[in-house]
């Protein structure tokens, strides 16, 4: 047991400084993929049918395809089309890819789920329709999305996990190399776990806790 | 190109690996919800942090645990097997909170009123609250499933020649870097679409056999 905890303590700032690249890929997707989610979620109500049909194709693409797929589409297929992007870069193309399609959904939901009655008063006040989405649908659908996208963060941090296969030195990758040199995978990728968790769950506990609040002016 | 037998084979692996974990967790999940709602507190405690450890830990990190720790050091498990062992772990946590959320939204009422007509505790559960905690069910265990059909193309990272792997091999090999992955997402897409139509019509149609 002490043999272990040795390990672990030696191995601990490598795995550290993984979780923060881990953690910095996550927040640069959040960081690009949400806006690119909001656009596409209005671009899917478009009244131009052929935006609509394009949109909703790159949509189903994003959300049908393994992130596996998206990632190795980008980092292998890119380059043989001449356009060469480091692995953080295909990386933050691959999972912004894959959170605009998924939140473009999400967000897609919660704007057709505030009360419409909102929207009619809105126009009966003469508020254009910029101002009605700038000041009542924006706010009370975001209000309405925030849990759910809380836990599609979570599952993207977790997403993150998959860059190892292109050689980008997250979490899981080094502690794949520790592995390798120490043959100790059990323990090393055990370390790994429970650092993922760190994360993991107190993000979800606080998720839950938003969307009781969330829920409680709505119920 | 690739062969089109070899294409076969792979889709059929994607398929296995994909079901099999699937049932899985189906089966293990019906333990754990049982476990998670017990009577005794610290039972349900237990589970709970069980099933929250499943979810929050990456699921390649458990194939990879799964393939080179417990592989090294317990017992040596081929690819395939780890593959499905990780993914019908965290299954089971998965589809266990989905029966909880099922079994939930069964008002207790229901349960009153079975009593009060003399129906034995079994008979209450197979009669009648699992029947429309089933329905609820479903189209969550259905999303869930799509997902894990994508989550399956992890295995390819152990070596499993499933659908991934061999659009890598085929684009290191080939050159292109972007047809294989293209033809790759279209054929995952393609397999999601007949089981998001079944879990529609089922769903239709047991809307209109059961009401919760």
């Amino acid at each position: 047991m002490n043999g272990l905890i040795e390990q672990w303590i030696d191995w601990l700032p490598s795995l550290v400084d993984g979780l923060g690249v881990s953690v910095q890929l996550a927040v640069v997707s959040l960081l690009i993929g949400l806006p690119l989610g909001l656009a596409e979620a209005l671009l899917v109500a478009s009244p131009n049918r052929i935006v609509r049909w394009i949109t909703l194709a790159v949509v189903e693409f994003g959300r049908g395809t393994p992130t596996l797929v998206l990632l190795y589409l980008i980092y292998y297929g890119l380059p043989s089309q001449g356009l060469v992007l480091p692995a953080f870069g295909s990386a933050v193309v691959a999972l912004s890819f894959m959170t605009g399609a998924y939140t473009s959904e999400i967000i897609r939901a919660s704007l057709q789920a505030v009360p419409r009655g909102l929207v009619e008063a809105a126009a009966a006040l003469g508020i254009n329709r910029w101002g009605t989405f700038r000041f009542i649908l924006f706010p009370e659908g975001i209000r309405i999305a925030i849990p759910a996208l809380m836990g599609f963060a979570i599952q993207l941090f977790q997403t993150t996990s998959l860059v190892f296969l292109i050689t980008l030195p997250e979490l899981l990758s080094r502690a794949y190399s520790i592995g390798s040199t120490t043959f100790q995978y059990t323990s090393v990728l055990a370390l790994a776990g429970v650092l993922y968790l760190l994360v993991t769950l107190p993000s979800g506990w606080l998720a839950a806790l938003l969307e009781k609040r969330m829920g409680r002016h709505l119920a | 190109m690739i062969p089109l037998d070899v294409l076969g084979n792979a889709i059929v692996m994607t398929v296995v690996i994909t079901v099999s974990s699937f049932l899985i967790g189906a089966i293990l999940g019906v333990p754990l919800v049982l476990l998670r709602t017990s009577r005794f507190g610290v039972v349900r405690v237990l589970t709970r942090a069980l099933i929250d450890v499943l979810r929050g830990v990456p699921p390649v990190v458990w194939i990879f645990i799964l393939y080179f720790g417990v592989s090294s050091d317990v017992i040596k498990l081929d690819p395939l097997t780890a593959a499905i062992g990780g993914l019908g772990v965290i299954s089971c946590a998965y589809l266990a909170e989905i029966y909880r959320g099922g079994l939930l939204s069964v008002h207790a009422g229901q349960t009153e009123a079975a009593q009060a007509l003399g129906f034995g505790q079994v008979g209450i559960f197979t009669r009648i609250v699992a029947p429309q905690a089933f329905r609820v069910c479903l189209p969550s265990a259905a999303t869930y499933g799509i997902g894990l059909l994508k989550d399956s193309s992890l295995a390819s990272t152990i070596g499993v020649a499933e659908i991934a792997f061999r659009a890598t091999a085929q684009a290191r090999s080939g050159g292109d870097g972007i047809t294989p992955f293209v033809i790759a997402g279209v054929l995952y897409i393609a397999l999601s679409m007949p089981l998001a139509y079944l879990s529609r019509t089922l769903d239709t149609k047991l809307r209109m056999k059961v009401s919760v």
